[in-house]
């Protein structure tokens, strides 16, 4: 008997008219993905400086996130501090090990600050985006101890941090420095695009936020 | 297992959902969300028609090397730590699937929404074998209460109204006060939000669907608005994607460019909430993540359309804009068509996946306005495809006689111009003139599927021809 792996790959060829062999076919494939050629790229996200940092703000509060600048990292412990007393949270806060975050002056505030990944009972959570798309007011964001993936869907409020360098125009700009990371043809074994805080429309088409996901997202763009 | 399908009995499904003043207050909101939104998010970005092309062709690049891709991607999975498995049918990928589960020593099963998993029908199978799948999509999760399959295929319960769903919950969730207010939306909402929360920390797998697969670096992406998905696939100890073979594209920058037009298509958003990448189970170091991570690939009539004329149905992303935008969807909803796929696209799709003898309504039920291919992301030509499965079944004489031998007469007089002016304008005199009093007509021979709902106009007594001859001849002279 045929594996069903034989199968389903004799009945493409069958019903392509191919053998597989095919020297050309082969270098096309080969071809499209050593190069990932660019396809159309909107010309909105195509800005720079302050023209592209204002354009991730407008999108990402149009995906219904919240924005706010500070001038630089040392003041992001401050700012969520603020961000938690405003919404009359609790002042704790669950964070990986990211280096860029675990610098922060933390002590400077009164928040209660917790380590590792999330169990489903933190209400607040900090995470460093890898990078963000203007073009949407999307982050991007990628799994390891750094900054684990649970923290991105389990607390109810989410707060990111991201470098304005790291603001991108478009996907194809961080999925470049994907590649310069880990390699082309590899990955981190999560790479999350988030766009706004969690949401259905499934209850008679009305818009809710916090279905599974937080309910709020913050973000915080650091302009050093 | 045969594939369980109502499609036979469109008709009095059809019947049935028009007569349902439920259902049909619930589908005014499909009438009236979806294609304001999406008009709106095309209209916000210049380029979408040119990304609407774009989609097309990496559709068909991928579809034309289909083969040679699957190759790249699995070697990607395996090389990341994954493991990829063949079905050749639902049967098969029932068995895998239940046997990845087993391994896993699985009691609870969360679920992303995933229509291939509709397809196959997981959920019976896993019950049955004492395994209990947890769906968390919201309108999935709703209508998994209620024992229904999803009439849309990005809003599941589009069917519903909140009145019922409330019902539900207070059937259901009895361990909650039974006094308790559930009369707004969002209190629905965050009692889902709380039952669900324990349902994902204590499963032991997570099934997901993939809205695309990326050949160069073997991942599966999911997109979702709820992050149902990403719990679901992150908290436990195993991950499994069920894709169809046809969910393929090359690059990170080609599923770039389908992702553009996806949620702009679906719900109109400038891109859905979460759009997660995976590539393989947990690294060294992670501190969370599944410990195994499995792809279901399932072929379950896919290679058989290829180079066929419904090759064109495998550029499907599943968005939905065709049903949103289709007035016989929005007359009678999805759960008329049948099975997991209503609208246009399961139209062309579920005859070639359970066979014309049995869907040979769902291509019937058009009326060929066009406004599903006007909309459609990746430009599927679904009236034309429509057509191709109207002329397989006349042609398997699967069509009723009467209405084989009508359209045997009208093909007679059709192709002969003289005899056919002549039927034509005495036909168009009589009902012209015994129609010049009322202007209407309540009954009419042969035509009472048609006065049975609604009059039929009276004609002004001159054949169409007739008056383009005549009104060209005004024009020339």
């Amino acid at each position: 008997m045929t594996s069903a792996r034989d199968d389903i790959f004799a009945n493409i060829r069958r019903s392509l008219g191919v053998k597989g062999n095919e020297t050309i076919r082969n270098q096309i494939v080969q071809d499209r993905l050593e190069r990932a050629p660019r396809g159309v790229i909107p010309a909105r996200g195509q800005v720079s400086g302050e023209e592209r940092i204002a354009l991730f703000k407008t999108m990402a509060e149009a995906s219904l996130a919240t924005v706010t600048e500070v001038a630089s990292a040392m003041e992001v412990p401050q700012s969520i501090a603020l961000f938690l007393r405003n919404h009359n949270l609790p002042a704790s806060l669950r964070m990986g090990d990211d280096p860029r975050l675990k610098v922060m002056p933390w002590s400077e505030t009164t928040l209660e600050v917790s380590h590792g990944p999330s169990e489903g009972r933190d209400l607040n959570a900090v995470s460093h985006a890898f990078g963000a798309v203007a073009e949407t007011g999307t982050l991007a964001m990628i799994s390891g101890p750094e900054n684990p993936s649970t923290l991105n869907f389990l607390p109810d409020n989410h707060i990111i941090v991201v470098s304005a360098k790291d603001i991108a125009s478009d996907y194809e700009s961080v999925w470049n420095r994907v590649r310069f990371a880990y390699g082309k043809g590899s990955m981190p074994r999560t790479v999350n695009w988030i766009t706004g805080p969690s949401r259905s429309g499934d209850i008679e088409q009305t818009l809710l936020l916090g279905a599974h996901g937080p309910r709020r997202l913050h973000v915080i763009v650091v302009r050093e | 297992m045969t594939v369980h399908t109502t499609s036979p009995q469109f008709k009095q499904n059809a019947a049935r959902a028009l007569h349902d003043p439920q259902l049909q207050k619930a589908l005014n909101n499909v009438k009236q969300g979806f294609i304001d939104k999406r008009r709106a998010a095309a209209d916000k970005l210049p380029e979408f028609e040119a990304l609407r092309d774009s989609a097309r062709d990496i559709k068909n690049h991928t579809l034309e090397h289909l083969d040679l891709y699957l190759e790249a991607y699995e070697e990607k999975v395996k090389a990341s730590g994954g493991h990829v498995h063949f079905a050749r049918n639902a049967d098969e990928a029932r068995e895998i699937i239940l046997k990845i589960c087993r391994d896993a020593g699985a009691k609870t099963v969360t679920k992303g929404k995933s229509m291939i998993s509709e397809e196959i029908g997981i959920n019976h199978h896993l019950e049955a074998n004492g395994i209990r799948p947890v769906e968390t999509d919201l309108g999935e999760y709703i209508i998994q209460l209620r024992n229904e399959m999803p009439s849309h295929i990005i809003a599941p319960a589009v069917h519903l109204n909140a009145s019922q769903v409330e019902q539900d919950f207070r059937r259901v969730h009895t361990h909650l006060d039974a006094k308790r207010d559930l009369s707004e939306p969002v209190q629905l909402l965050s009692e889902a939000r709380a039952v669900l929360r324990e349902r994902f920390l204590a499963a032991d797998v997570g099934i997901t669907g993939a809205n695309f697969l990326v050949a160069e670096t073997g991942t599966s992406i999911i997109v979702t608005n709820e992050g149902n998905g990403d719990l679901t696939q992150i908290l436990p100890r195993t991950h499994i994607v069920l894709a169809s073979i046809e969910k393929l594209v090359p690059t990170l920058e080609d599923v770039s460019q389908l992702l553009r037009v996806l949620a702009r298509s679906a719900t109109g958003q400038e891109m859905s909430v979460y759009t997660t990448f995976s590539t393989g189970p947990r690294r060294s170091g992670d501190a969370d993540g599944p410990e195994n991570y499995h792809v279901v690939l399932i072929d379950n009539g896919r290679s058989a359309m290829l180079g066929t004329s419904f090759e064109e149905m495998l550029r499907c992303i599943r968005c939905g804009a065709c049903m949103n935008h289709c007035p016989v969807y929005h007359a009678v909803g999805g759960h008329a068509y049948g099975w997991v796929y209503p609208g246009p696209m399961g139209a062309v799709l579920t005859p070639s996946l359970i066979g014309v003898d049995k869907a040979g309504h769902l291509p019937n039920a058009s009326t060929f306005c066009g406004r599903c291919e006007s909309v459609c992301p990746v430009r599927i030509p679904l009236p034309k495809l429509m057509r191709h499965w109207r002329e397989r079944e006349f042609e398997r004489h699967l069509t009723p006689a009467s209405v084989r031998s009508g359209l045997g007469l009208w093909g007679f007089v059709a192709k002969r111009p003289a005899l056919y002016r002549l039927a034509t304008r005495a036909a168009m005199a009589t009902l012209g003139f015994a129609g010049r009093q009322r202007g209407r007509f309540s009954w009419l021979p042969l035509a009472k599927g048609w006065t049975k709902y609604r009059d039929f106009p009276a004609p002004q007594g001159e054949t169409f021809q007739a008056r383009w001859k005549r009104e060209r001849n005004g024009r020339a002279a």
